[in-house]
């Protein structure tokens, strides 16, 4: 057992933070508050090549791991950035993994390069109003006519559909009804995000106003052939080989908003005088403070292993699981506890913390509820029945 | 152009520095090290005149094992190969010149550019010493370099304004904090640096007089300042300027 970071990894930790430097709070809180993409982040990213961080060499990526991109991800949340810098880049990291997997020769030269540049954004389009964590249930279909698949339906939750120009598209080749196991008959189509076919309605949230959610509302898209990923029928099961990597991503990326929230609330705690001292002297302050912490760093331990396992080739499904649901609760708590050592000033934008704790939420919700983790432990890992 | 850049590990510089109870030095442990931010300049600038000219970029540092990171951080920035001139001794200024000026006669760069000082000590003389040490002219405290073949004409900041000096290489430069803003290194930057050479020397194999000729007898932590004093007016504040100031 080695907890050491290879020094590659300390390497790319260091120069993650001096990128982050050029993006303080005050960058982040603009884009929350105009609602605006952060262009001018995403470039230097791509252009310092982390998108490519997971990518295979021979497609212009760096060819390293899951662990490298959790590190990332984590250092750019921890910056300051926190969900509205994590959800503009992760997507080209984790969203592309059904393409590196199971894309052809052929999709892999053509679309990867352009990920790793930045120049495509990738929208994930997989949820559907009437089928979220059912996702078998999804309504959306894909018909084939001749080279072309032509497709209708709804998805929601789309990230980025704003700026993407591609989308990782989750459909039904053949309806639930016919086939005899509810995963098959499911494709996964890296299709055009065409606005003459699609119309995208974006949806107002809590947090993370920079980087757009949206509804989709599809009609007679036309999907060619040439970017159906994988076989025809097996798009369920293409899509499950990015969802370890996400879960694993955005478990760092709650431990590094935790991260940032405590070292404001630290600070804060360190520097105001209450009473004639530092109010971070008074235990009711300090030990939500040194529990957070404690409680980060283990959730960081998890998210560790599971990076590791899933870069050595081995299950690592109750892993990622519990990785996501001790990451999302220990982050929210650290930003919470933030917003409370710094009081009033807690609740005020320019202190940064409750942007941190608004968007922070969002992780006990996504990619899959803290309930569903539950759910799956219950059953796949203590062989309990299935309550639903 | 062959370039030589001697860089040197520094505390980051927003550690908060504490001074040993018995005044030896300061406490190490919880202290970020980093490329003493003068050095990163001068990396920078070698890698804008090799990515202008072509060349070879080199790294030296003298130190121990650990100071490898720093190296690293340099290589993947985009320096060549990298030289460890290793030694566990807390050596002087003169030695360390002395050090830097025998790996220059040795790997014989048409120029050495360094930071004008480290933020650790401050001591501002390394540069100065090599030059001296290798006859060689040197420009200080540069905030402009150019060259037009083998002249190398350089501006300095100096007290109350800029002076404009022109040497032939080989020469020295040191680096001013205005001469340019350092890069960070790339993903695929940091992935080169990890089979870029990396050489290790031993500091007393190089035959050069390591023997201190400065010795730091105590370190103190610098007086708390303290707590200003409000004055009711504009006459009372010229009044106490004047008379227990004695500024005015």
């Amino acid at each position: 057992m080695n907890f050491e970071m290879t020094a590659a990894q300390q390497e790319i930790v260091r120069q993650v933070r001096a990128l982050c430097a050029n993006f303080p709070d005050e960058y982040w809180r603009e884009r929350d508050r105009k609602a605006e993409f952060p262009h001018d982040f995403y470039a230097a990213v791509a252009k310092a090549g982390y998108l490519g961080v997971a990518i295979p060499e021979e497609y212009g990526g760096s060819g390293l791991g899951i662990t490298e991109a959790a590190l990332v991800m984590r250092e750019v949340a921890a910056s300051g950035a926190a969900m509205s810098g994590a959800s503009a880049i992760h997507l080209s990291i984790f969203g592309v993994s059904p393409l590196v997997f199971h894309g052809n020769e052929e999709q892999k030269k053509r679309y990867l390069p352009k990920v790793i540049s930045g120049e495509m954004h990738v929208a994930f389009a997989v949820t559907e109003p009437d089928a979220g964590n059912d996702i078998t249930h999804i309504k959306t279909a894909a018909r084939r006519e001749g080279d072309c698949y032509l497709i209708n339906g709804r998805k929601v939750f789309t990230t980025k559909a704003r700026e993407a120009s591609k989308m990782l598209l989750l459909t039904r080749t053949t309806p639930f009804e016919q086939v005899s196991k509810k995963t098959d008959g499911m494709s996964l189509f890296f299709a055009d995000l065409d606005p003459a076919a699609v119309e995208v309605r974006e949806l107002e949230k809590l947090g993370r106003a920079a980087v757009d959610t949206n509804m989709l509302f599809i009609d007679n898209l036309r999907a060619s052939a040439d970017d159906l990923i994988g076989k025809e029928g097996r798009g369920f099961h293409c899509l499950l080989d990015g969802l370890n990597p996400e879960r694993i991503l955005v478990a760092a990326e709650g431990i590094g908003i935790g991260r940032a929230a405590l070292a404001r609330a630290v600070r804060y705690a360190n520097e105001r005088v209450v009473f004639g001292r530092p109010i971070g002297q008074n235990q009711a302050i300090a030990h939500p403070l040194a529990d957070v912490y404690a409680k980060l760093e283990a959730a960081e331990l998890m998210m560790l292993k599971a990076a590791w396992l899933f870069d050595n080739r081995k299950p690592c499904g109750p892993e990622a699981n519990i990785a996501k649901l001790r990451a999302a609760e220990a982050g929210f708590e650290a930003c919470d506890r933030a917003v409370q050592t710094l009081g009033g000033y807690g609740y005020i934008r320019d202190y940064d913390v409750e942007r941190y704790f608004r968007e922070c939420r969002l992780l006990k919700i996504a990619p899959v509820s803290q309930e569903m983790v539950l759910n799956s432990i219950s059953e796949h890992v203590l062989g309990l029945p299935r309550s639903y | 152009m062959k370039i030589l850049v001697p860089i040197k590990r520094v505390p980051d510089p927003a550690t908060t520095i504490r001074v040993l109870p018995d005044g030896s030095g300061i406490a190490t442990d919880n202290v970020k090290w980093v490329i003493n931010p003068f050095c990163e300049i001068a990396i920078e600038e070698a890698l804008r005149i090799k990515e202008k000219q072509t060349g070879e970029v080199i790294l030296l540092t003298v130190g121990q094992t650990t100071w490898q990171e720093q190296l690293r951080t340099g290589l993947a920035m985009g320096a060549d190969r990298a030289i460890l001139v290793k030694t566990d001794a807390a050596l002087d200024q003169l030695a360390i010149a002395r050090i830097i000026a025998k790996v220059a006669g040795d790997e014989k760069p048409d120029l050495v550019i360094l930071g004008k000082q480290a933020i650790d000590d401050d001591s501002n003389q390394v540069g100065q010493i090599v030059a001296e040490t290798l006859a060689w002219p040197q420009a200080t405290f540069a905030s402009k370099v150019e060259f037009a073949g083998d002249k190398c004409t350089v501006i300095r900041e100096v007290d109350g304004g800029l002076e404009t000096i022109a040497f032939k290489l080989p020469g020295l430069i040191t680096t001013d904090l205005r001469l340019n803003e350092p890069r960070y290194a790339s993903l695929p930057g940091i992935m080169k640096a990890r089979k870029k050479e990396l050489k290790e020397v031993a500091a007393d194999s190089l035959g050069v007089d390591l023997a201190p000729k400065l010795k730091i007898k105590r370190l103190d932590a610098p007086p708390k300042r303290q707590a200003g004093r409000k004055v009711a007016s504009v006459e009372e504040l010229v009044q106490v300027l004047h008379t227990e100031a004695k500024a005015i």
